[in-house]
């Protein structure tokens, strides 16, 4: 597992461009939503559920193109010749895109808190730690989706298609219990929605109750790169 | 030949995309041989040497392989195989490439200064011992040495020629000394000084006992074999060795020998006769 995790580390340090993108672009977004809004109270209460968000989108983007290159490239139908276990892949990965989510978001949510000034009721280092989160979640929902990808087209359309209706679920919107019934449903049973209650818990509540949702969402991290795992195949048609 | 054969290959099926590629072929790879799998594109090469690696889904038949069936986690560390588009990282270094498959092949990581007691038996994740003469950082290096890109070990595989990148891809295939190397094409768009090297590689390799399996399109690679398949449209035309082919045939060279066999069939050739 550690084998195929520096490995990761390594292309990547050859790939500084993708770095700074992975670490810079939510820092960014962040800092320009605090702009459009202007000091308005309304950045108070989106800024949470964004901060959910975008590590998410871009460590699942990050992520799936990753190991779809790794399909199309001949590189996994070789390992899976040699004695790696899928476990040790999928690990591998989850373990170096998990360092990166875990770097990404700590810097997105100290920059939240620090210089963009958002005040939370809650202890803001929750914050983080939800945020690290949030990104690992990111990582595992690209592991697993990049399996039904064929190419980096549907890969990078499986990101709309994923995550956006996560977004427009997740209660930022419209609160989840004033959504349609259908709707406030499968709400609950998106990932991203329990991400964001924690978020808003944090921000909200001085002595949060967060850890039934945290709960969840370690539990979809864990589920998503089990069946990520899973659909490697030693052997194809 | 007193060593039992590294490929066994009976009535081998395989349909792909519901039509059949493999129509039930019979063949034996030697230890110690080049065997050279020749035939057209499209005649099912490919997929022939996916099957004898395990990771070809067949419909029927056997492989087996080192005496054990194709595909066996026990074979994991040692058949090496070269996949026709080179299968490495691009954004690594040739060396690091190479440090990342000795540590998958081995559980081990690559120590610059690797201790006195290096290469002893594998631990964890399901590694077998590997021959303790293997030593991790001079396995590398080996590897890199014996396809000439010694020059080139710390750049970048994306900054290298297509050639050049595929003999990284065939380094890899080396490391951890297989007992049998299945290579894909290996010297396609090489030009004529380093196919020469590295059909060279490959006599050498199968003097150490290694049993190689190495396909070409290109019919003039033939006579650098030790033993010839000639595949076409899925079915073994003939197996035999390059001079035993050209005597049968009563030609000069691998290409005719080929022509006239899928021309005129030869009553020679015992495989070939249920060609339609």
């Amino acid at each position: 597992m550690t084998a195929t995790a520096a490995r990761v580390l390594a292309q990547l340090r050859h790939d500084p461009r993708t770095l700074a993108l992975i670490f810079v672009v939510p820092c960014a977004l962040l800092t320009l939503l605090w702009w459009v809004y202007d000091g308005s109270p309304v950045f108070q209460t989106i800024a949470p559920a964004l901060l959910a968000l975008f590590p998410m989108l871009i460590m699942f983007l990050v992520t799936s193109i990753a190991t779809l290159r790794e399909r199309t490239s001949g590189t996994l139908e070789r390992l899976l010749t040699l004695p790696l276990s899928k476990a040790g892949f999928i690990g591998g990965y989850a373990l170096a895109f998990g360092l990166l989510a875990t770097v990404q978001a700590a810097l997105a949510s100290l920059l939240l808190v620090g210089p963009l000034g958002l005040r939370t009721a809650g202890p803001w280092g929750l914050l983080v730690l939800v945020a690290v989160l949030d990104a690992l979640l990111g990582t595992a929902l690209g592991l697993c989706v990049s399996a039904f990808a064929r190419s980096e087209f549907q890969a990078v359309q499986f990101m709309p298609a994923v995550v956006l209706p996560q977004f427009l679920l997740c209660g930022l919107l419209v609160p989840r219990d004033e959504m349609p019934a259908v709707l406030e449903a499968v709400s609950r049973a998106l990932p991203l929605s329990y991400a964001v209650d924690a978020m808003s818990a944090v921000a909200s509540d001085p002595h949060p109750a967060l850890w039934g949702d945290v709960a969840v969402v370690v539990a979809f991290i864990v589920g998503l790169l089990a069946v990520g795992a899973s659909t490697l195949r030693r052997r194809s048609a | 030949m007193t060593r039992p054969p590294a490929v066994v290959v009976e009535g081998l099926t395989v349909d792909r995309g519901g039509r059949q590629v493999l129509h039930g072929i019979d063949l034996t790879v030697a230890a110690g041989r080049v065997t050279g799998l020749l035939g057209p594109s499209g005649g099912g090469k490919t997929t022939l040497l996916r099957a004898v690696l395990g990771v070809q889904v067949v419909a029927s038949g056997a492989v087996t392989v080192l005496g054990q069936p194709a595909g066996s986690p026990g074979l994991r560390h040692r058949v090496g195989y070269v996949t026709q588009a080179p299968s490495i990282y691009e954004d690594l270094t040739v060396e690091e490439n190479l440090r990342y498959f000795h540590r998958v092949l081995t559980g081990r990581p690559v120590r610059t200064r690797a201790p006195a007691h290096a290469a002893a038996g594998g631990h964890g994740g399901g590694t077998a011992p590997l021959d303790p003469a293997v030593h991790p950082v001079t396995d590398v290096a080996d590897a890199i040495e014996r396809v000439d890109l010694a020059d080139h070990r710390h750049d970048l595989v994306r900054r290298l020629s297509g050639g050049q990148r595929s003999r990284v891809s065939l380094a890899t295939a080396l490391l951890g000394r297989p007992e049998l190397l299945v290579l894909d094409e290996p010297t396609v768009g090489l030009d004529p000084v380093l196919r020469a090297s590295l059909w060279d590689l490959f006599a050498d390799l199968a003097s150490d006992g290694v049993g190689l399996v190495v396909s070409s399109h290109v019919m003039d690679e033939a006579d650098r074999c030790d033993e010839l398949v000639l595949l076409r449209d899925g079915e073994v035309v003939a197996q035999d060795t390059p001079a035993g082919l050209l005597r049968r045939t009563g030609t000069s060279s691998a290409q005719a020998a080929f022509l006239a066999l899928v021309t005129h069939g030869s009553p020679g050739s015992a495989r070939g006769e249920d060609a339609r």
